[in-house]
């Protein structure tokens, strides 16, 4: 019996999260269609699906393969320029319904193949050396896009078709998490977070330590890049300076605040992140100041010894399960 | 010629990376974590002596007096604060806590002193020297002197003095230190207080050498100073400071002989070779990880 | 508890070692020959030889810090040697990775336990069918039946190796959340779930009371019978090294002071003198 009731607890998770976001897109729809959707929230719709692309890909490297990488805004460039490369040179020779997945498709790529370059030299590495490592490269890529001219350079490139709609963009979003989700509940997504939880253990089980590093580093890269693609189709003009190392940091407080390992919650943070700069348009001055303490604190409550004694005191379960526990003390008797 | 003036200008800005990667590399060794808010506090730094000195009006000595009383108490509240109740926690979430601090003193700074560059007032006061056709600024020079005088300095407080010896002890072994009467969180206040002081300085170097301060302006520097703790072998006190020199004099001859635009790839560049062929940089040790 | 030790009979092979007369007509599971690790010039083990039979318990024991733990390092690969070789089932692992060498045939526990402690009591037996699940990327990605199919018989396969140690009703748990024994017990299973010919078993009853010590005892015999697999074991805990072993390898200062059955190696003035020092 327990075993059914704990054999649905995937399933469950995914009815909660695609729940959520199915939920947020029909109010989201209900209010466009009724005309109660303001601009601004029209406006914030497709950078809040990027976000979310982009938190739960970081996710897969920091949340499961516990890893920092904080050059995630590079991959996300990448894919940006190569998708949008390849829908102004086919503007004319495609429609958008195959232009723009095939964009898609080729940016994630195209991101996915500098994941790998990097990942050669990067996963050889480990904590804080990874972490700058990562950020290093992204840097380099951000300045070498700068020099090169047919990338448009420091001016941006311009001339990229606006392919990107709400509505695409919440497709990808959900078949993204979708093949997330998947990805991390399979033998590779186990294998992943047995690296995070004990490399060396992981090892002496027989699991290919390199591999599955790279492999949860490609997919990352992957859905950076058409995070990227979709970022290009929304503007009007690609710069590199915009994907710089504080994008990376947007990106990781994104993932801190939902919970690392939590995709449903760098879902949720995704909204809140995105959408609390014009919630909150008095404070705007100290949203960074905001952000910071935030990063800061969660990190304490969660990982220190003082966290951990108020999470174990006011722990739901505990509390019930303490209680659970006398009444069977008193049964024995 | 040019080749020496590029060569003397990158040794000075090598003289700044050291300082700061000084402060990198015996928090690490100590503390065993990478303080991401190094670079942030040298701005903070920077921006003191400006309120000082050019805000306030008050001479160049005070402010610099200023600068490193605020850096040495901002870096052991740091600690205190954010890094002391994750010493037992594991390394991922003490570097993101450290990026939260870093993201802290420059949105802070952002708040206080607004996003644009603001010039830096003259603290260092030197007329450039001239030998022959070679012209060697006031201030490389100054850099120069002060920052060896510095280096000597540390490595004989770490070598000779009681508390150099506690700092090394608990770098080689915090539990065994702790037997033997060291305080631990004393010794890890005092590296933080050191480190944060040798980045005033490095603020100061810094802002006279390229003229303004923003509420970025350490970050990059700081990046820059952590790839030359590595370079030398994260940990060895020598290491960054030849590191430092190392890295300067590359970022230098890289923008004067290949492009401006892409010497922060190079310098980056370096970090990535360094890590593939040497991990333990150039003067570090290997340690071994118990199993 | 058992009194009674069966004793084996034991009969000696080439490497100056003796292995259980029931297994001396097969190759050995493994044979380790000169082996050895300098650390920074100290000779951490040296010239360290044994042969462990195919289906024998062996014990090493000695002093602390007298190279046992290192021993398994090396027979792991975590380490790679300075000198020697290893033998696993009749293939050398020099060169190979800790991976490599689990799926030649060799699993491992460790001393200060290795859990995956984010991961619940399954999953963390499930990483160790980890090489015997075979869905490929694409099908779990896009959930074909394969992925159905195989989870399921992993799921059984985890849940029946669970019930050795009549863990199956913790099976959900968190493995960090486990009781000390549990966890050190899950260690076994995980090991067991990547399919050995040996088990090396770093302190096994380490922290445990008698009575637990006794149980794990059993199930160490158990594991060897239904497996038909060798077990290899460092333990202080002298009742359960002389109440299970057949064979018994002494190191002291890195090396090998003394070989025998455990009768032979209670009455070893070598070993008493390593463990209680020189009488004067």
């Amino acid at each position: 019996m327990k075993f059914l009731q704990k054999m649905s607890k995937d399933m469950k998770d995914r009815l909660i999260t695609f729940g959520i976001l199915f939920g947020a897109f029909l109010i989201v729809e209900i209010l466009i269609l009724t005309g109660g959707a303001s601009r601004h929230l029209q406006a914030m719709l497709i950078p809040i699906c990027i976000n979310m692309l982009l938190a739960v890909s970081l996710n897969l490297t920091v949340g499961f393969l516990g890893e920092l990488t904080l050059g995630h805004a590079g991959f996300m460039s990448v894919g940006a320029y190569a998708g949008c490369l390849f829908s102004i040179y086919c503007k004319d020779l495609l429609p958008v319904f195959i232009r723009y997945p095939l964009a898609m498709l080729i940016g994630g790529a195209v991101a996915a193949v500098f994941g790998i370059l990097i990942g050669i030299p990067v996963l050889r590495l480990k904590g804080d050396y990874l972490a700058i490592v990562t950020l290093a490269f992204g840097e380099i890529i951000r300045s070498v896009i700068i020099n090169l001219d047919f990338l448009g350079g420091a001016a941006g490139l311009k001339g990229t078709p606006q392919d990107a709609t709400f509505i695409s963009s919440f497709a990808v979003v959900v078949i993204s998490v979708l093949l997330i989700l998947n990805f991390l509940n399979s033998k590779s997504g186990r294998a992943i977070k047995s690296i995070r939880d004990n490399r060396i253990a992981s090892e002496s089980c027989g699991v290919q330590i390199t591999y599955y590093k790279m492999l949860a580093f490609v997919f990352s890269a992957f859905f950076a890049g058409i995070a990227g693609v979709i970022y290009g189709h929304n503007l009007n003009i690609l710069t590199a300076d915009t994907f710089d190392y504080n994008k990376s940091i947007e990106i990781l407080l994104i993932v801190v605040l939902g919970g690392m390992g939590s995709i449903r919650g760098s879902v949720i943070a995704a909204v809140i992140i995105t959408a609390l700069p014009e919630a909150l348009r008095g404070l705007d001055k100290y949203r960074m100041v905001i952000y910071a303490v935030l990063l800061i604190a969660i990190m304490i409550f969660n990982s220190s010894e003082f966290g951990k004694r108020i999470r174990e005191k006011y722990d739901p379960k505990k509390l019930f399960a303490k209680k659970n526990a006398v009444k069977k003390e008193n049964a024995d008797e | 010629m040019e080749f020496l003036s590029n060569l003397i200008s990158g040794l000075s800005l090598g003289a700044i990376y050291a300082l700061i990667a000084l402060g990198y590399t015996m928090v690490y060794g100590i503390a065993k974590m990478l303080n991401f808010a190094h670079g942030d506090v040298i701005m903070i730094g920077a921006f003191t002596v400006l309120a000082t000195v050019a805000t306030a009006g008050f001479p160049w000595y005070i402010g610099i007096i200023a600068s490193v009383i605020v850096c040495t108490v901002l870096g052991v509240t740091i600690e205190k604060i954010a890094y002391k109740p994750l010493r037992k926690a594991n390394p991922l979430s003490v570097l993101i806590t450290a990026i939260g601090v870093s993201y802290f003193l420059q949105s802070v700074a952002l708040l206080i002193f607004g996003s644009g560059k603001q010039s830096f007032p003259t603290v260092i006061k030197a007329n450039p020297i001239k030998l022959g056709s070679l012209i060697i600024q006031g201030n490389s020079v100054v850099t120069l002197i002060i920052t060896t005088i510095i280096m000597v300095v540390l490595t004989l407080f770490i070598n000779k003095t009681r508390l150099g010896k506690a700092m090394r002890a608990v770098s080689e072994d915090k539990d065994a230190a702790e037997l033997m009467g060291i305080s631990v969180n004393r010794t890890i206040s005092l590296t933080f207080a050191i480190g944060s002081a040798l980045a005033a300085v490095a603020g100061i170097f810094y802002g006279s050498t390229y003229g303004f301060v923003d509420p970025y302006a350490g970050a990059m520097p700081g990046i820059k100073a952590f790839v030359a703790a590595v370079f030398g072998g994260i940990g060895s006190i020598p290491g960054a400071m030849l590191g430092g020199i190392l890295l300067g004099i590359i970022e230098n001859l890289s923008k004067a002989y290949i492009s401006t635009d892409l010497a922060d790839a190079i310098v980056f560049g370096v970090l990535i070779v360094v890590l593939i062929v040497k991990p333990t940089g150039l003067l570090g040790k290997k340690i071994r990880e118990k199993v | 508890m058992n009194n009674q030790r069966e004793r084996t009979k034991m009969v000696p092979v080439p490497s100056h070692s003796i292995i259980p007369e029931r297994d001396a007509n097969f190759l050995p599971i493994l044979e380790v020959s000169h082996l050895g690790i300098n650390f920074n010039g100290l000779k951490a083990v040296d010239d360290f030889n044994l042969t462990v039979g195919r289906t024998e318990i062996a014990g090493l024991i000695g002093p602390n810090g007298a190279g046992k733990t290192t021993v398994f390092n090396l027979l792991t690969n975590v380490y790679q040697p300075t000198n020697g070789s290893i033998m696993l089932d009749g293939y050398n692992t020099a060169g190979k990775t800790t991976e490599q060498v689990n799926r030649m045939g060799i699993a491992r526990t460790f001393q200060n336990i290795r859990l995956f402690s984010n991961m619940s009591v399954l999953d963390n037996v499930k990483v160790g069918l980890h090489n015997s699940i075979k869905t490929s990327l694409g099908a779990s990605l896009l959930r074909l039946p394969s992925y159905y199919r195989n989870e399921k018989i992993a799921n059984e396969r985890a849940l029946e190796l669970l019930s050795i140690f009549k863990m199956e009703n913790a099976a959900y748990d968190k493995a960090g959340s486990l009781p000390y024994g549990a966890q050190r017990r899950l260690e076994i299973v995980r090991a067991l779930a990547t399919n050995p010919g040996i088990i090396l078993l770093d302190e096994p009853a380490a922290g445990m009371n008698p009575s637990e010590t006794a149980e794990l005892m059993e199930n160490i015999r158990m594991i060897r019978d239904t497996f038909h697999i060798a077990v290899m074991l460092i333990e202080h805990d002298m009742n359960l090294v002389m109440g299970i072993c057949e064979g018994i390898c002494v190191l002291n200062y890195g090396r090998v002071i003394a070989k025998g059955t455990p009768d032979e190696i209670v009455s070893n003035p070598v070993v008493i003198e390593a463990y209680l020092g020189k009488k004067d």
